[in-house]
């Protein structure tokens, strides 16, 4: 196996809050090698996009405390310097944020903003830096960039937006996107294209992160799958494993509500029986054992992400996972 | 932008044309109020009473009286107080023009500065000991009223550290700016530092907020993970967001303080502005002095409106196809 370019080891981020100590990510692992995307997936409160911030030390409130290790090409980005920290965001790895709405500062152009990204980690004129803020808006595919390039983001519409986010972030090639959402708030029309620029940009060599709730988009671009529940992992794998085999009842869950184009109309969608742990009532043993129909004594205690390259964190024996999903969804039928 | 212009002007003189009519009624239609018996004076009996209605041209009817004075004000140029006979209006304006326009620049370059630092180094040390204290400094200044404070300031300056801490401050009152500009300076300081106290706590409060909210933007951020120091996102991006709405208050105060509203600080410390003339003409009802100011007053919170707005235009991209 690769050096991983990222690795991040027992990452936990706790929030003060007046309702006490609040665990929003708790022991997550992960790594991602270079070229490849890494889906992570889960509801809305799993930690997911907590977690990719903590990774580049953007939560900024007094109230949080991070810890674990964040091994960017073997440095940890945790304990580095704030100036050192300055030079890789953006410029060694990016992020790109859910709401393109608001992800622009309203009263500066567009081609400022770009151009500012680069003359933040590079020493070039003002003029070279503009044009390559042309050149970056026409390859994430914006028609008549030059021009373009002088418009403020409210002249923008959302997925015109997103894209120029993406051309800010793609600024100074960096090594590893963090993509947060970055379809969500846009149409399907607008969603295929950016996931279609998405991934032009892995071919041309760059890791990436892509955060979503959307099994649809991680199924479309994603190497690997990183499933999340309650701040924790609850399975890991390749993709195709992840599809065909899910190992964790909370997957299963999250596949099965996916609406299907093809085959028999139901009259209801499958859903995930009860309401997402909130990040300050999480249980001590499996986080998803109060929603799981398969839970049993075992599941007093926590399981451990286990498994060779397809992991999971559950006490279901593993050999006949298939059959008790299958077992599982008549007995859901059924009541 | 010239059809903006010509609007604004338009609308402009609409407002300076209701506002001296509304003027002129409340001195001239207002049941129980006759000029004519301030101008006679006390116990003036009814032949002297008539003779003044006359010469003053009270006895004529309220429209051509109104149009009258207008004529004279705006065409003529010759207008004259009905107290002292033979002063006329616009030169004692022209002449009080300088003082306040000197005494409210000045403040306002003082309070902004002072106003835009203190609010922003209370949004940066959110939390910490540093801003509660920032803001009272704030909430401080902005309780003080005015003659109290300019009494204690000349009460200090003048007689109690007069023969030592402050004897280098001259007595009250207003040395032009072209005949010496340090005697200026040095005469409108403590005025200056008077009137932005009053004004600097509140821009502070008003600016911190607006920085705080900011600061959590989703803009900042993405210029956060842009890899921008905490310096430049707070200058440019967050600081410069906030500004917008201070720069409307700013054009509405600074159009009502030339106007005349820092009366008090101008008679507190002896300076013959706008302010003062309204404030003796309105001891007098001085009707034509009255006249006079309050259309000029008019005149600077309308074109203080028209600069912000094009400021605002310059500030937020946002509002220029509005």
């Amino acid at each position: 196996m690769p050096e991983p370019l990222l690795d991040v080891r027992d990452l936990r981020v706790c929030f003060r809050t007046r309702q006490g100590l609040v665990t929003a990510v708790d022991g997550l692992s992960f790594s991602v090698a270079p070229g490849e995307v890494l889906g992570v997936v889960g509801e809305s409160g799993s930690g997911k996009s907590v977690s990719m911030l903590a990774v580049l030390r953007l939560l900024t409130s007094p109230n949080v405390t991070v810890s674990g290790e964040v091994l960017f090409r073997g440095r940890d980005l945790l304990a580095l310097p704030d100036k050192e920290m300055r030079a890789v965001r953006g410029r060694e790895i990016a992020m790109v944020f859910q709401d393109p709405m608001t992800a622009l500062t309203p009263v500066y152009t567009v081609g400022w903003q770009i151009a500012e990204a680069i003359r933040a980690h590079e020493q070039v004129s003002r003029k070279e830096a503009h044009a390559r803020a042309v050149r970056l808006l026409s390859d994430v595919g914006i028609p008549d960039a030059a021009s373009r390039l002088n418009a403020y983001p409210h002249e923008f519409s959302g997925g015109m937006r997103q894209r120029a986010v993406i051309a800010m972030a793609l600024s100074c090639s960096p090594s590893l996107l963090i993509a947060d959402e970055p379809t969500t708030a846009l149409d399907v029309t607008v969603q295929a294209q950016i996931l279609d620029l998405m991934r032009e940009l892995n071919a041309g060599g760059s890791a990436m992160v892509l955060i979503t709730h959307d099994m649809g988009v991680v199924s479309q671009i994603a190497d690997r799958v990183l499933v999340m529940y309650g701040g924790r992992a609850a399975e890991e794998g390749p993709r195709r494993a992840v599809f065909h085999g899910p190992r964790h009842p909370y997957t299963w869950g999250l596949l099965d509500s996916v609406p299907r184009v093809g085959g028999p109309r139901l009259r209801r969608l499958p859903t995930i029986a009860g309401v997402p742990v909130a990040p300050g009532g999480i249980p001590e043993g499996c986080a998803f054992a109060p929603r799981c129909r398969l839970r049993h004594d075992l599941c007093e205690e926590r399981p451990v992400l286990s498994g060779d390259t397809h992991l999971d964190a559950c006490w279901l024996p593993s050999g006949d996972r298939a059959g008790l999903r299958v077992s599982a969804r008549d007995t859901e039928a059924a009541s | 932008m010239l059809v903006f212009a010509l609007k604004r002007f338009a609308s402009a003189l609409l407002v300076m044309f209701a506002i001296s009519v509304l003027v002129f009624l409340i001195f001239f239609a207002t049941p129980g109020v006759d000029p004519a018996a301030r101008i006679a004076g006390r116990n003036a009996d009814p032949a002297t009473l008539a003779q003044v209605r006359h010469s003053f041209g009270l006895d004529r009817p309220m429209p051509i009286r109104y149009l009258l004075m207008m004529r004279h004000l705006l065409i003529d140029r010759d207008l004259e107080s009905f107290v002292n006979r033979g002063s006329r209006v616009i030169p004692q304006i022209i002449q009080a023009t300088p003082v306040t326009l000197s005494l409210v620049i000045g403040a306002a370059l003082i309070w902004m500065t002072a106003g835009i630092l203190m609010g922003t180094a209370a949004a940066t040390l959110r939390g910490r000991a540093a801003d509660p204290l920032i803001m009272l400094v704030g909430v401080v200044g902005v309780s003080l009223p005015a003659y109290w404070l300019g009494e204690v300031v000349n009460l200090l300056t003048q007689k109690q550290l007069h023969d030592s801490l402050f004897s280098w401050v001259p007595p009250p009152g207003y040395v032009g700016l072209g005949q010496d500009p340090g005697q200026w300076a040095l005469h409108m300081l403590f005025p200056w530092l008077t009137l932005a106290l009053l004004y600097a706590g509140i821009y502070a409060r008003l600016l911190r907020g607006e920085v705080v909210t900011a600061l959590n933007e989703d803009y900042v951020r993405t210029a956060r993970a842009k890899g921008l120091s905490e310096r430049r996102i707070l200058l440019r991006h967050a600081l410069r967001c906030s500004l917008i709405p201070i720069v409307s208050l700013f054009g509405l105060d600074f159009g009502a303080l030339v106007g005349g509203a820092a009366l008090l600080t101008e008679v507190v410390f002896g300076l013959p502005g706008i302010g003062k003339l309204t404030f003796d003409a309105l001891q007098n009802l001085d009707l034509p002095v009255i006249m006079g100011t309050v259309l000029y007053a008019a005149f600077f919170v309308v074109l203080a409106n028209a600069l912000v707005d094009i400021l605002y235009a310059r500030l937020d991209p946002r509002a220029r196809h509005a």
